[in-house]
């Protein structure tokens, strides 16, 4: 795959477990955690920005994958789909929100806008409407036609209020 | 939709930084990378080596000083949007930091890269060229200040050259009291590229009537274009009176170019409209500062 070039380590700590690759300068994050790290729940769109399916959160912060390269990554915390999961196996609140509402039809887009949605919660834990869209702003979805993913915004809101009521499972 | 191979660099200070830019005409400056990862993926650019400044982190400042918002070559978007310094000293900054991109861009991309990358639909080179700013150059050489007017060449060509880091980019904060910024754009998608946008700065004189007005415009040049938009509103009432005569006055003076996304004269019409809701703007930040 990349014969001749020069390999850098890299260290990341992804989905809280530690993990290394040896990669050519010129690989893309996106395809580090997919082909090196095998972890195949970050989708690749347009590869250049503009789709947001491949976002992941570098250190706590929602950033396009495929904007950066793994051997700039180096040292960084990150978490992808496969780590938003609460330690006990259930859903997070915002899969159960997509489960519950629909909020997805093909599932292409979804890892993006759970990994956007998030972190976005996480700053505006009880959004309106206009501060649901802003937060999904950036993320392309071809089927749905975007209203069951804000229904989806507004329900895991609501679920991570009830859970923190409900204290820990 | 790869990038091509190429080799990679990463200083742990800014002098092994310019080493590195020095011993290599090819090689290029990443920070955030969220202009050249890709322009590197559609292999429209190439470096021989890559310089990645993101370990320097004595250049992610933001600050108030001497008169200037002082913004370091590795402070990302969000973390100038979020300075409450930088709001307060040099309101425009948060104004046009809300139109770049999508927060997942801004959370790595920079400011001063953006500026370096000088996209003319670029946001925040608008911002400069209106404040009339600086950005500090440094190399192996030696530093130096370029202004804003010197800065920007054509699209994506700014002043740096081979050998260059940009390290600081310097914003002029608001003139004193009775001043105040607007920024309005238009975009097909929230957070795309604008078809046409304006950042204004107003001021009142001491009657309370508009002094002046300067206004720079995104997407209607090869680079950011700066009119004086005095003659037409100094004078008049600093309200919604004076947005046909400085939006007639853009109109006349600026040659924006038709392409897939707008006719020129659809640019054109937007320039006008928008340079009335950027003064709009402007002109009541100015009131409250006089109010308040």
């Amino acid at each position: 795959m990349s014969s001749g070039e020069e390999l850098h380590e890299v260290r990341l700590t992804v989905n809280g477990t530690a993990a290394v690759a040896r990669v050519p300068a010129r690989r893309l994050l996106s395809d580090c955690i997919r082909h090196d790290l095998r972890l195949t729940g970050t989708h690749v769109g347009c590869e250049h920005g503009v789709c947001g399916a491949c976002t992941i959160l570098l250190d706590g912060a929602p950033v396009r994958s495929c904007l950066l390269l793994a051997v700039s990554a180096d040292g960084a915390e990150i978490t992808t789909v496969e780590g938003l999961a609460e330690p006990d196996g259930r859903l997070s609140p915002v899969q159960q929100a997509f489960l519950e509402c629909h909020g997805l039809q093909c599932g292409f887009c979804t890892s993006g806008f759970l990994t956007t949605i998030t972190a976005g919660l996480r700053d505006v834990p009880d959004p309106d409407d206009e501060q649901a869209r802003e937060m999904i702003g950036g993320n392309l979805c071809r089927c749905t036609g975007y209203q069951n993913i804000l229904a989806s915004v507004h329900r895991a809101a609501d679920i991570a209020r009830e859970r923190a009521a409900a204290g820990p499972a | 939709m790869k990038p091509p191979p190429l080799g990679y660099t990463r200083p742990e200070s800014v002098a092994a930084a310019l080493a590195a830019l020095a011993a290599d005409a090819g090689a290029r400056v990443l920070a955030g990378g969220q202009s050249l990862v890709p322009l590197m993926s559609m292999r429209l650019a190439a470096p021989d080596v890559l310089v990645d400044i993101n370990r320097l982190t004595e250049l992610s400042y933001v600050e108030v000083a001497g008169g200037q918002v002082r913004v370091g070559a590795l402070a990302r978007h969000s973390e100038v949007l979020a300075s409450p310094v930088a709001a307060a000293a040099q309101p425009l900054l948060r104004q046009a930091l809300r139109f770049v991109a999508h927060p997942a861009i801004r959370n790595r991309g920079t400011t001063v890269g953006s500026i370096v990358h000088a996209d003319p639909a670029g946001e925040m080179p608008a911002v400069l060229a209106l404040l009339a700013g600086n950005v500090l150059v440094a190399s192996a050489a030696g530093h130096r200040s370029i202004p804003a007017g010197e800065f920007f060449l054509g699209p994506l060509e700014s002043a740096v050259q081979p050998g260059e880091l940009a390290t600081e980019v310097q914003f002029p904060v608001l003139p004193g009291p009775a001043a105040g910024t607007g920024f309005a754009e238009i975009s097909r998608r929230r957070g795309d590229y604008a078809v046409c946008g304006v950042a204004v700065l107003a001021w009142l004189a001491a009657d309370g009537r508009i002094g002046g007005a300067k206004a720079a415009y995104l997407s209607v040049g090869p680079s950011p274009v700066v009119l004086d938009l005095t003659e037409a509103v100094a004078g008049g009432a600093a309200d919604a009176g004076s947005f046909p005569a400085a939006a007639g006055l853009a109109r006349a003076r600026l040659e924006p170019w038709p392409d897939i996304h707008a006719t020129a004269g659809y640019r054109r019409q937007l320039a006008g409209v928008l340079t009335g809701r950027a003064l709009g703007e402007a002109l009541s930040q100015a009131r409250e500062t006089v109010d308040a």
